[in-house]
């Protein structure tokens, strides 16, 4: 089969009552999102598959005793979705309060606060005595900080950092039910373990819980301010492997690194020297 | 390869690929996102080759590893090609309608038996036959390579050898199968599209074709010198015989980066005029006359190629520091305080007038690397969608063009010999961190960073009776160092390791040899003869 017949086949289903025609091999998330429906993910992500962690994404599915995954559920010929059942919108509302009151959010992104607003989630409903996740920030070296209090436990850290980019494997969960976290092996400090610190984890991370050292320390001193950055797109400096970089900078100065998910060198992930080895371009200025 | 300065394929071939063979490249380390697409080849289930002196990261993930010795690529490579004529694997009907030269290369390869291949690479006969057997039977194949290669006093030949193997099954000029060089540097490649080849213009167009050069003649209403100029080895000479006495250096810091420097710096100082454009005040140019202070990367415009042949944008994203500015801007002004009367051009005006010249270039504006995110060449007009693997023609019956030739090449050990005096191989390269001499990676501060060492085998460490972290002085045929030892098991007995990055603190190209390749000019990096001693303490 050629790619353009593979491309021609599609399925038809329903999403809140609208018929549509969709190719086949989208998801539910697809779907609802090819309609204009902004359903809340976190542990989804568009370059890897999907972990099934978080539940955020929950759609009603006619003939299914359960409520399914929207972001991993395949769409199949006939099926009939509705995202805005009752049971829908309480399992979402009531999975974003419970991650909302065990780990800090705030620094999540703006489409979290919107998704939490559209829920009506309230995140301090359970009382000032519910169990969170609090923990000092691991700050271990010059490069990243690890800061678990906002950690959501959704896995696309130790995704990235495993079969999906990285196949370095230096991070997993340990613990179980509550006490679960991420850890190195035996928990030892991140220069101690097998990280290669290509922050490939950092650029999947939807809470923040993984940041950039420089990130980290202007957010703590409340310098940081996305409404002055810009962003540029271009090539890293190093190897002649042409990954594409974007560079964010404050105030004529370099703040961070990234690399667009979409560009199909990079799938979003760098190695230490294209997200890290960065301040020489501004050194010559501090002299 | 074949006329073209690239690499054959794209980085998504390889994930699609049934044999993925990596010679002489710990792209693991030097190449990560590289190896990224590599490791899903892996995943989707590509058999693996290492071929590498060290049992480097990357051939950790390899099916088979073969240790071979440094400098004997040609000879396991020959032996390789023998084993697929006498095992009746070759793609007859490729050689007959695609190449030439096959009856001379099926010749010169008869006298390499996988049992003589086993005696000088040090790799078992078995492990050859099974790299040439599943190469030459797979469906579609890879073939990846860098410095380990290139850095040799034969460059050119491991690479002949390396494209030999490629014609004899037919794994070029079609998707999947293909000779990949990945580029060490962000725009080594493009370097070379731009013509800053000695003997090519932009396009890799050669300057000794006259009609060639009367194009960019007309365009550029000057005369262009009819001969090849010297590449940076023969400058060694030249600069060593008196003929050559000043020197424009941009963007290079040779002082640290070229073998023997001990012999570099002497170059350098009897000079009677070095300018040296830097980013940095580097080794080099505190040498110099006059110090350029350039604009860096985030601080120009500007395209590069990568290493499957795709220009990409490069942008501005903050302000030069001082009165440094880029490249384009000291040029033009150098050239008008000769008396010419040159504007300064923005980048891509500049860019312009190159595809104009340069027709593998020539679909490529701004607007369209804007849009596509970058394009691969061949892209001869603004309708062409860039290519992603080269040679398919190769492939058209009967082909157009001309045929692939086969090159019959002959081992030729590395130039700097092991004796009793000098027992241990020296090769060198980069880490995962760190880049060449440092000038820009050092000024970051890393948790993985491996400072200047020594690397050696722990059986070597043994019988020198060192430990990790002790003090030994290395010494050469041209000088000696002293440097800290730690130990690596993906080194075998016999073979050292050094890493280029820390020329301050341990210049491990005082004790390397500037033999190099007549055809390339690159110096053997690769193979130095060492004697290490423990540093006796008072």
């Amino acid at each position: 089969m050629t790619l353009t017949e593979r491309e021609m086949s599609t399925i038809t289903a329903q999403v809140n009552g609208e018929t549509m025609e969709v190719p086949e091999g989208s998801t539910i998330l697809d779907a609802c999102r090819e309609v204009g429906l902004d359903l809340p993910t976190l542990c989804y992500g568009p370059t890897m598959t999907a972990a099934n962690a978080c539940r955020v994404c929950v759609v009603e599915l006619e003939g299914s005793r359960t409520l399914v995954p929207s972001c991993s559920r395949a769409l199949e010929d006939g099926m009939v979705i509705r995202t805005g059942t009752e049971r829908a919108q309480h399992s979402r509302r009531l999975v974003l309060e419970l991650l909302g009151s065990a780990s800090e959010l705030d620094r999540s992104g703006d489409q979290l606060d919107s998704w939490m607003r559209a829920a009506r989630a309230e995140s301090d409903r359970f009382g000032p005595n519910a169990a969170t996740v609090a923990t000092p920030p691991k700050i271990e070296d010059d490069l990243y900080v690890r800061d678990y209090g906002r950690c959501i436990l959704c896995y696309r850290c130790v995704d990235a950092c495993g079969v999906e980019h990285q196949n370095t494997f230096a991070i997993t969960v340990a613990g179980r039910g509550f006490d679960a976290h991420i850890a190195t092996e035996f928990d030892v400090a991140l220069p101690d373990s097998a990280c290669v610190y290509c922050g490939n984890c950092i650029a999947v991370c939807p809470t923040g819980a993984l940041v950039g050292r420089v990130e980290f320390d202007m957010r703590e001193d409340d310098t940081w301010d996305e409404s002055r950055q810009e962003v540029t797109r271009t090539v890293c400096f190093y190897c002649g492997v042409g990954c594409n970089l974007d560079l964010h900078t404050q105030d004529g100065r370099i703040v961070s690194v990234t690399s667009p998910h979409d560009h199909d060198v990079t799938l979003g992930n760098l190695c230490i020297k294209g997200r890290f080895g960065w301040s020489f371009v501004s050194s010559g200025k501090d002299d | 390869m074949f006329g073209a300065g690239g690499g054959t394929s794209s980085y998504r071939e390889i994930e699609e690929t049934d044999l993925i063979i990596m010679w002489g490249s710990n792209a693991r380390e030097a190449h990560p996102i590289f190896f990224h697409h590599v490791l899903k080849g892996v995943r989707n289930g590509a058999r693996m080759f290492a071929v590498d002196p060290r049992r480097t990261s990357s051939a950790a993930w390899a099916d088979v590893w073969l240790g071979i010795d440094v400098g004997s690529d040609i000879a396991l490579a020959n032996a390789v090609g023998r084993e697929i004529i006498h095992s009746g694997l070759v793609n007859q009907e490729f050689i007959d309608e695609a190449t030439e030269g096959f009856d001379d290369y099926a010749a010169s390869v008869e006298e390499y038996t996988l049992e003589k291949a086993e005696k000088i690479t040090g790799v078992p006969a078995e492990a050859i036959g099974q790299l040439a057997r599943e190469y030459a039977r797979a469906e579609t194949a890879q073939l990846c390579w860098t410095l380990g290669i290139t850095e040799h006093h034969n460059a050119t030949d491991n690479v002949l050898a390396l494209i030999n193997l490629s014609l004899l099954t037919g794994h070029v000029g079609r998707y999947g199968s293909g000779l990949v060089p990945v580029r060490g540097q962000n725009n080594v490649q493009g370097g070379g599209d731009m013509g800053a080849l000695p003997n090519k213009l932009p396009g890799f167009q050669d300057v000794e074709d006259q009609q060639k050069r009367a194009r960019f003649e007309a365009a550029w209403g000057a005369e262009i010198p009819a001969k090849a100029g010297k590449h940076i080895s023969l400058m060694h000479e030249a600069m060593d015989e008196g003929d050559l006495t000043a020197l424009y250096i941009i963007g290079e810091n040779p002082l640290q980066s070229e073998a023997d420097s001990t012999e570099m710096r002497r170059r350098l100082t009897s000079l009677d005029f070095l300018v040296v454009q830097d980013i940095f005040l580097t080794a080099t140019a505190e040498l110099a006359d006059v110090v350029l202070p350039a604009a860096g990367w985030g601080e120009t415009e500007g395209t590069f190629t990568s290493s499957e042949r795709r220009v990409q944008r490069v942008r501005k994203a903050i302000d030069p520091p001082g009165e440094a500015q880029d490249d384009i801007a000291i040029l033009s002004a150098l050239a008008r305080a000769m008396g010419h009367h040159w504007p300064t051009p923005t980048a891509e005006e500049a860019w312009d007038e190159m595809r104009q010249l340069s027709p593998l270039h020539g679909g490529m504006s701004y607007e369209r690397l804007d849009e596509s995110g970058g394009l691969q060449w061949p892209c001869p007009d603004l309708d062409h969608p860039g290519s992603l693997f080269l040679h398919g023609r190769l492939w058209e019956r009967p082909i157009s063009g001309r045929r692939a030739p086969f090159h019959a090449v002959e081992d030729d050990p590395p130039v700097d010999t092991l004796t009793e005096e000098f027992p241990i191989r020296l090769t060198t390269g980069r880490r995962l961190d760190s880049f060449n001499t440092g000038v820009q990676s050092g000024r970051y501060s890393s948790p993985r960073r491996i400072p200047g060492v020594l690397d050696l085998s722990p059986e070597d460490g043994d019988s020198l009776g060192v430990i990790e972290g002790d003090r030994v002085i290395v010494t050469s045929r041209r000088g000696s160092l002293e440097a800290p030892v730690r130990f690596d098991r993906s080194l075998r007995p016999g073979l050292a390791f050094m890493s280029v990055h820390f020329p301050d603190d341990v210049d491990v190209n005082v004790l390397t040899l500037d033999a190099w390749d007549p055809k390339s000019g690159t110096a053997e990096f690769k193979a130095t003869a060492i004697r290490v001693e423990p540093l006796v303490s008072v």
